[in-house]
């Protein structure tokens, strides 16, 4: 597709030449994810995350469709539709457990993928679009995550849509309208459960289309790989089948090994017992948190206990519900900004000595946000996830523009192919020649 | 530079507001704790010797057991608690014959309408029917039970955390308080009307102590201590929980040799795809 060397498509049965004439469709998927992409052929196991992320959405979106199929988005039936499809719909339970714990492996798989994507620089020029369109895809995947765990009308669902809808009552002004329009009416109720329903619904079509962008944007550049050289030669690369086709096949089958231990033998394992028992509006629960995997956000919303106020005068500026909202919000979004905060030229953690310090401290960093965000309101978790959140923002907003600035990078290898062999000859060292 | 220089500056004004206007406030009150020590319950629900049946990867439903804590369920729970999600029909599942279940049934009233005049009767229990109702509605629940509402009892064991063992713990936590944490707390005293039981998350529960020895006498001839009837309501209440829990294992083991299989022979073939692309010991020249 994008290197001269790329095998070209060549059609061998006639109605597949006739097809080929018609609609280029099988041409179209065999430059995408056929032998006619040119992958490096350097990439470690943390590449394939992306296509397994890509199988978790399509497997959400069937046993979803199928789940659609028994369930009813009406508050008095919603909750007994769930138990409806536990008991009395063929193998419902298992599309019920599958759907539910497919959501969290849909999350772990995409979270390495992020992480690959901080250790490895993947947003680097040039592959900034890439970037944006993941992190869009990851914003449309929460958004849609969150509106599904509404559907069963349990008592998380109805409080954690309380409290999540009410983060818009924190905004100015506008806060309080646009929180009763948004949610039809003063607290969650059945036209909430309908938008929610209805929307849950569509934005993984939204989502599909987003993925589908973001491989176009991928193709046009070609993967980046653990060295962060760009491809030179066809002997840095392989094609994708069947090489890439292979590992990501036994990778996929050893994850979904893992996945169907979690529906099989632990299935609310990762769910929360409280969603078990029907809405209630009146009986609020001792401890309302969402999910594992908003955990981190949800951390840090709640780390901003105090108001912003002018000391000694009491005159409030930013409440601190505001204050804390913006810090979620505002801690996703400045992952669109990471590719110019970082502006260090080498992609690679590995050949960074002090970036992969930090990057290894942010690991653990995020993983206190994902404990606390769970953890009861109390201290020491309160004290303990506003430290967190401060080296959350200190880390991608001063520390990465700064380390870029004074490092100093290791010594690259000449090639990915020197990388995988320990050598290479210089005399082939000729530039890439994009096709086209 | 521009978005640099913006990071750092909101980087480093938020984390600021974060650690002075949050943070320090808080930390203070974390240093100087005026909080004063309260009466916890036990998060550490008790288990059967041995276990239950059904527990594990390999666990199976004891019938016998289900049948027992289905007539704990029918002679003392059922008094106040609904079990509204599970039908009679349901009870083929834990071993009665289609007959025995239509006979069940019928020993159960279920509100109904006469067929001349459509006005609200009580009939006999259909096997279609769910298991009804012992109160019309909430508030004649609360009526009857000191403004305390009866939970329904078909998800109990997955609406509580470790929820099998808070059940089995709940159904024999009625123990006297104990000495060394009254002490501790010397203003802890349960009110009328309710219950010490150490396993509830309030401590105080509306709900008297139920499995008196000999409550229930089974038809099995098994003795109804407080443990083995604890043991069976508990059974019974997972099974109504979720009565495909023992297939779904079943299914699991399956499942999985498939997928074992599957990947075993998916990496063989990723070995034979990559055989002489990757860099071996002794390799010199690449394919």
């Amino acid at each position: 597709m994008s290197f001269a060397w790329a095998n070209s498509y060549e059609p061998k049965n006639p109605f597949m030449v006739w097809m080929d004439e018609k609609l280029p469709l099988p041409r179209l998927v065999y430059n995408a994810i056929g032998a006619g992409y040119p992958v490096p052929r350097n990439l470690n196991y943390m590449w394939n995350f992306g296509v397994l992320a890509g199988f978790f959405l399509v497997f959400q979106i069937v046993t979803g469709i199928i789940l659609a199929m028994h369930y009813a988005a009406n508050t008095d039936v919603a909750f007994g539709q769930i138990e409806h499809i536990m008991r009395n719909v063929n193998y419902g339970w298992l599309m019920k457990y599958a759907h539910a714990n497919g959501a969290s492996f849909f999350f772990m798989v995409i979270y390495l993928h992020i992480f690959r994507g901080f250790y490895y620089s993947s947003y680097k020029a040039p592959r900034e679009m890439i970037w944006l369109l993941g992190v869009v895809i990851f914003l449309l995947m929460m958004a849609t995550a969150f509106m599904g765990y509404v559907l069963p009308w349990g008592q998380m669902s109805f409080w954690g849509a309380k409290v999540i809808t009410g983060l818009f009552g924190a905004i100015p002004f506008i806060g309080e309208p646009l929180q009763v329009w948004l949610v039809g009416g003063y607290a969650p109720n059945n036209s909430t459960l309908n938008r929610f329903f209805s929307l849950h619904f569509l934005l993984p079509f939204v989502i599909l289309g987003a993925v589908i962008l973001h491989v176009w944007a991928l193709h046009i550049p070609g993967s980046s790989n653990p060295t962060g050289v760009e491809v030179k030669k066809e002997s840095d690369t392989v094609p994708f089948h069947p090489y890439y086709t292979a590992k990501d096949g036994w990778f996929l089958g050893l994850v979904l090994t893992l996945f169907a231990f979690v529906v099989f033998f632990a299935p609310n394992a990762l769910g929360h017992a409280e969603n078990w028992i029907e809405a209630n509006p009146l009986s609020t629960p001792a401890l309302i948190v969402p999910e594992w995997y908003f955990y981190p956000f949800y951390a840090i919303l709640r780390a901003f206990t105090g108001d912003l106020t002018i000391p000694f005068t009491g005159i409030v500026l930013i409440e601190a519900k505001l204050l804390g909202v913006i810090a979620m919000f505002g801690s996703i979004l400045l992952w669109f900004f990471l590719p110019w905060l970082d502006k260090s030229p080498v992609r690679s953690g590995s050949y960074r000595p002090m970036f992969r310090i930090f990057f290894w401290i942010f690991v653990i960093d995020m993983a206190a946000l994902f404990y606390l965000g769970g953890a009861k309101a109390e201290e020491p978790y309160i004290v303990m996830s506003q430290i967190a959140t401060a080296w959350y923002f200190l880390h991608f907003l001063v520390i990465l523009p700064i380390v870029s600035q004074i490092e100093v990078p290791k010594a690259l290898p000449f090639s990915i192919t020197e990388a995988v062999l320990g050598k290479d000859e210089p005399a082939a060292q000729t530039a890439a020649e994009p096709a086209e | 530079m521009t978005i640099r220089l913006g990071g750092i500056l909101f980087g480093l004004g938020i984390t600021g507001v974060l650690l002075l206007w949050s943070l320090l406030p808080g930390a203070l009150n974390f240093a100087f704790p005026t909080k004063p020590d309260y009466y916890a319950f036990q998060e550490k629900n008790i288990a059967p010797e041995g276990g239950f049946s059904f527990d594990g990867p390999l666990g199976t439903w004891d019938t016998q057991q289900l049948q027992r804590g289905y007539q704990v369920y029918k002679e003392v729970c059922s008094a106040c608690h609904s079990l509204k999600f599970v039908a009679f029909r349901n009870l083929q599942e834990i071993g009665y014959t289609e007959a025995e279940v239509r006979a069940e049934a019928a020993s159960w009233e279920v509100p109904g309408i006469d067929p001349k005049d459509g006005s609200v009767v009580k009939r006999p229990g259909l096997p279609t029917d769910m298991f009804p109702s012992p109160y019309a509605n909430e508030v004649e629940a609360r009526a009857f039970n000191n403004n305390a509402l009866p939970p329904d009892l078909t998800l109990i064991t997955k609406a509580r955390n470790d929820g099998v063992h808070y059940v089995y713990s709940l159904m024999q936590g009625y123990n006297e308080v104990d000495p060394e944490d009254q002490a501790k707390s010397p203003d802890f005293e349960t009110p009328a009307g309710l219950y010490f039981n150490e396993y509830f998350y309030n401590i105080n529960i509306a709900m008297p102590p139920q499995l008196l020895d000999g409550i229930v006498t089974y038809s099995d001839g098994t003795e109804a201590t407080e443990e083995q009837m604890a043991q069976d309501i508990t059974a019974f209440l997972t099974w109504a929980g979720e009565p495909t829990l023992i297939k779904r294992k079943q299914t699991g083991w399956f499942v999985i040799g498939f997928l074992l299989f599957a990947t075993f022979f998916g990496f063989m073939s990723y070995k034979t795809v990559w055989a002489g692309k990757k860099k071996k010991k002794g390799d010199v020249e690449l394919v």
